[in-house]
């Protein structure tokens, strides 16, 4: 362990201290290229990584930044096209080479062992028959502590950390063989606002330090406050980059306006997508409601029991109106998913009743509440929402099985059924071969259409949203999104989870915030609101 | 050419041991095909053979399908068996042939889903892994067997622990003159019944969705602890009934030490075949074959009894060698 640091260091004074775009970059990309049957993931991609500076990568799904990432990761390789490291021209073939070139990737989700210590983390990925030695370890910990400007104690389970905080040791652990360059594969999903303003410190401070950071993201606002540099990528073709100096002359607004152009090309299909992005600030009618008829929806003091590992809810009360969107926010793992299956009917209430229009619908399961008219689309598209190798059809009906007029006394009719998944198909703009096609092998936007055909039904009176945009890229965003506003209109209450506040402010009428299990305060979605909610986040305004 | 290969690699291979013991390889295949298959006797064995494998493989695809591992299968057997051959002669001594034979199959299913109860409740209850349960169950199912045919339900009249004897006339009926029982076709019903299950009607669909993916069956809605039981139930019945109907159609009686393990032999048959109907019967077939086959030729060759396992092991061996080297291929393929 000694050594390799010593030999970390080493490289490092070779380092060229250069922070400006004049100097010669870390990373070469030349032509890289990659095919996947009847798609081109990357198609000759040319591009230019530099020490000490953020270097934003922005692009719909599928557009091609996984796929770019995977390769300086290790994971995949190139079929075409060169990368040089500090100009000299090399393969990655696997995760380890690429961490010893320097290059450390921090993935969306968190990566670590949650059961081991910071410090165990860390070590993990040495040779495996090395002894473990402490005190180096826990010199380069301090070194990159310093770096990062954080502190963390190294010997307390990962698991007993914040989000915002694992995701620092991911960062230590992806700088641990040698801080050149940082790849950071949209960090801020899981993260508070609070949260998402101190990453930026570590960026930026990481940046004026001369690391080279490659920033993930589909949110524009971060893409402006933090990239030196941006590069836009759509349909596996680099199709522009602004660069230090033009970002310098430019507005908020004017670069927004900029990669949205680059993003979706100038085709009239996708005017839509960037109206919609332009008003994202416009907040619903706040006189939208008549909060003098009677609520269609109330929560009387529900809890729910807790497994390990999971946070359940307490005490929560609210009342939701006919056409009410109320929005969710909060922390990942604050309760949210309960009271979300708590809704559903899919798990059990052991205190406090549950009313829908007047009549106590506490008991029962999820079939009762479809009956009733309350349906859950899931946060975990592939997770519980699909069945990955089943057909389309199957997950279109699979809340629906056994009942008239798909199924005749138990028996599966299958003409119906597939009958069924075409009209659907064809009415959601769903994109699949055929309704035959296992579910798994579409998009994640194309998942969550299934879903929203398969929830929002003509019975449907309430609608419980988790987090319904996640993972999605823009276009498919505004469709959830509209999908909301459209059932609003119609009359449907709607249950909107999210842990983007934007979203939130755009789409609900009243925005609870769930904090430790408990509901901490619903606000009225106005101007004061984000701050509000930042400060309940976080249990500070409990 | 995926079933075809592994096959020929395994007679090759097992071709080699025997040249290796000094035995001639072609003789001993010859005799395999001709005493399982080419010769009236044979075959008649065989195919008798494969009703109580047919039974078992129909449980097997109901709990795999519901991603279930019912391992439990030679205890659930041995129990019902047990339970027929003590009841069966009572039984037909005091009611019609027909009803008595209908109550003790009845029963035979009734004692195999009961001896499942357990592994069920601890899954269903507690999520403890039913391969262990069940497995472990399967032990003591199969001393429990041993330990009733010994004490409780011995004929006193006789020197080796066994059961009454129910007369070969009052046994499962043969079928055209020829030695093959009846047994045969409640085999094929059931296999036949259990895949229009799966596939055509919602229970299926629902222990499907169960089995791929549980979290999704709990997410619509599906009880996942009743679906269990279920599984189980059936499962670890039709289990029963293979032992029901090889006492009724074959044995007559059960002895303490009887167990032909028929079990886990199936289990990989069931995947080999890809829990489709066509394809068990084909492999139940083939493998009825090698066994009945197998166990003549060995003696006339002069070969170990247990050359027939070497055999089939071999072959298991080979047949998911090549289905992964296939999976493989196509996978890269792909990518």
């Amino acid at each position: 362990m000694a050594a390799m640091i010593e030999q970390t260091l080493a490289l490092l004074d070779d380092r060229p201290l250069a922070t400006t775009a004049g100097g010669r970059p870390v990373i070469e990309l030349r032509g890289i290229t990659k095919r996947f049957p009847g798609v081109v993931a990357n198609d000759r991609v040319t591009l230019d990584i530099f020490a000490g500076e953020i270097h934003v990568l922005l692009g719909e799904n599928g557009a091609g930044k996984s796929t770019l990432i995977d390769f300086l990761a290790g994971l995949q390789q190139p079929d075409a096209g060169t990368i040089s490291v500090h100009g000299r021209s090399v393969e990655i073939g696997s995760p380890a080479e690429s961490l010893a070139l320097g290059i450390g990737t921090v993935f969306q989700h968190v990566q670590l062992v949650t059961s081991l210590t910071v410090l165990e983390n860390l070590m993990l990925g040495g040779s495996s028959w090395r002894l473990l030695r402490r005190q180096p370890a826990i010199e380069r910990f301090r070194e990159l502590s310093d770096l990062l400007g954080v502190t963390i104690d190294p010997d307390v389970p990962v698991g007993r950390l914040a989000l915002g905080e694992q995701q620092q040791v991911e960062i230590m652990h992806a700088l641990w063989r040698g801080e050149r360059v940082l790849i950071l594969d949209e960090p801020t999903s899981m993260l508070t606002p609070q949260g998402v303003h101190h990453l930026g410190e570590v960026m930026k401070r990481l940046r004026d330090k001369g690391v080279a950071i490659i920033f993930i993201t589909h949110k524009l606002r971060e893409a402006c406050d933090l990239g030196d540099r941006i590069s836009a990528l759509r349909l596996g073709r680099l199709v522009g980059q602004i660069d230090k100096t033009e970002l310098a002359t430019m507005t908020e607004q004017q670069i927004t306006d900029r990669v949205v152009d680059l993003m979706f090309g100038k085709e009239p299909s996708d005017h839509a997508a960037r109206l919609a992005l332009d008003n994202q600030n416009a907040r619903p009618d706040p006189n939208r409601i008549d909060r003098n008829a009677p609520p269609l929806f109330q929560l009387r003091g529900v809890a729910t029991a807790a497994q390990p590992g999971e946070c359940a809810v307490h005490d929560i009360s609210f009342d939701l109106w006919p056409g009410e969107v109320l929005g969710i926010a909060g922390v990942d793992g604050n309760g949210q998913k309960h009271l979300a299956e708590v809704l559903a009917g899919q798990r059990t209430a052991v205190a406090g009743s549950i009313l829908l229009g007047g009549a106590d619908v506490t008991q029962g399961g999820v079939a009762d509440r479809r009956r009733e008219g309350i349906s859950y689309i899931t946060d975990e598209r592939h997770g519980e929402g699909t069945v990955a190798t089943f057909s389309v059809a199957t997950n279109l009906v699979a809340k629906e099985i056994g009942t008239p007029p798909l199924w005749w006394g138990g028996i599966s009719l299958w003409n119906r059924i597939h009958r069924h998944a075409r009209e659907q198909i064809q009415r959601h703009d769903i994109r699949t071969a055929s309704e035959r096609t296992a579910i798994g092998k579409l998009s994640g936007g194309n998942i969550q259409k299934v879903l929203l055909a398969r929830e929002l039904t003509d019975r449907a009176a309430l609608v419980v949203f988790n987090k319904p945009t996640n993972g999605l890229d823009l276009q498919n965003t505004q469709l959830a999104r509209e999908r909301i506003v459209e059932g609003a209109a119609r009359g449907v209450a709607m249950i909107v989870i999210s842990n983007e506040l934007d979203e939130l402010a755009a789409v609900g009428d009243r925005i609870g915030v769930m904090f430790r299990g408990r509901l901490t305060g619903i606000v009225a979605n106005d101007d004061n609101a984000n701050r509000r909610i930042s400060l309940l986040m976080t249990g500070a305004g409990a | 050419m995926r079933v075809l290969l592994p096959v020929l690699l395994a007679l090759f291979l097992s071709g080699a041991v025997l040249l290796v013991l000094g035995k001639n390889p072609v003789a001993y295949y010859d005799d395999v095909l001709t005493r399982g298959l080419f010769n009236w006797g044979g075959l008649q064995a065989t195919i008798t053979r494969m009703s109580p494998l047919l039974l078992i493989a129909a449980g097997l695809v109901v709990s795999f399908q519901a991603g279930i591992w019912n391992l439990g299968i030679d205890g659930q057997f041995l129990l019902a068996a047990v339970a027929t051959a003590a009841l069966t002669p009572v039984l037909v001594g005091i009611m019609p042939w027909g009803i008595a034979i209908s109550v003790s199959l009845i029963v035979a299913f009734v004692v195999g889903a009961a001896w499942s109860v357990i592994p069920a409740f601890l899954k269903a209850n507690y999520g403890i892994n039913e391969i262990i349960t069940s497995l472990m169950s399967s032990f003591l199912g199969t001393s429990l067997a041993s330990v009733l045919v010994k004490i409780p339900f011995r004929d006193p009249t006789t020197s080796v622990p066994q059961t009454l004897v129910l007369p070969v006339a009052d046994r499962l009926p043969r079928l055209f003159g020829s030695t093959i029982h009846s047994g045969i076709l409640i085999a094929i019903a059931a296999v036949l019944l259990v895949h229009v299950l799966m596939t055509r009607t919602a229970f299926g669909l629902k222990l499907r969705i169960v089995g791929a993916n549980p979290r999704a069956g709990a997410h619509a809605g599906l009880n996942v602890a009743k679906l269990t039981f279920a599984t189980f139930a059936l499962s670890a019945g039709l289990a029963g009934l293979a032992g029901g109907v090889e006492i009724l159609g074959v044995q007559g009686t059960m002895r303490a030490d009887w167990n032909p393990a028929y079990g886990l032999l199936v289990v990989p048959l069931v995947f080999l075949a890809r829990f489709h109907a066509v394809g068990i019967i084909g492999f139940t077939l083939f493998f009825a074959v090698l066994m009945i086959g197998g166990e003549s030729a060995s003696r006339r060759v002069g070969v170990p009894q247990y050359f027939v396992p070497l055999l089939v092991g071999m072959l298991l061996l080979f047949l998911a060698l090549v289905d992964f080297l296939d999976h493989r291929r196509r996978r890269l393929m792909k990518a």
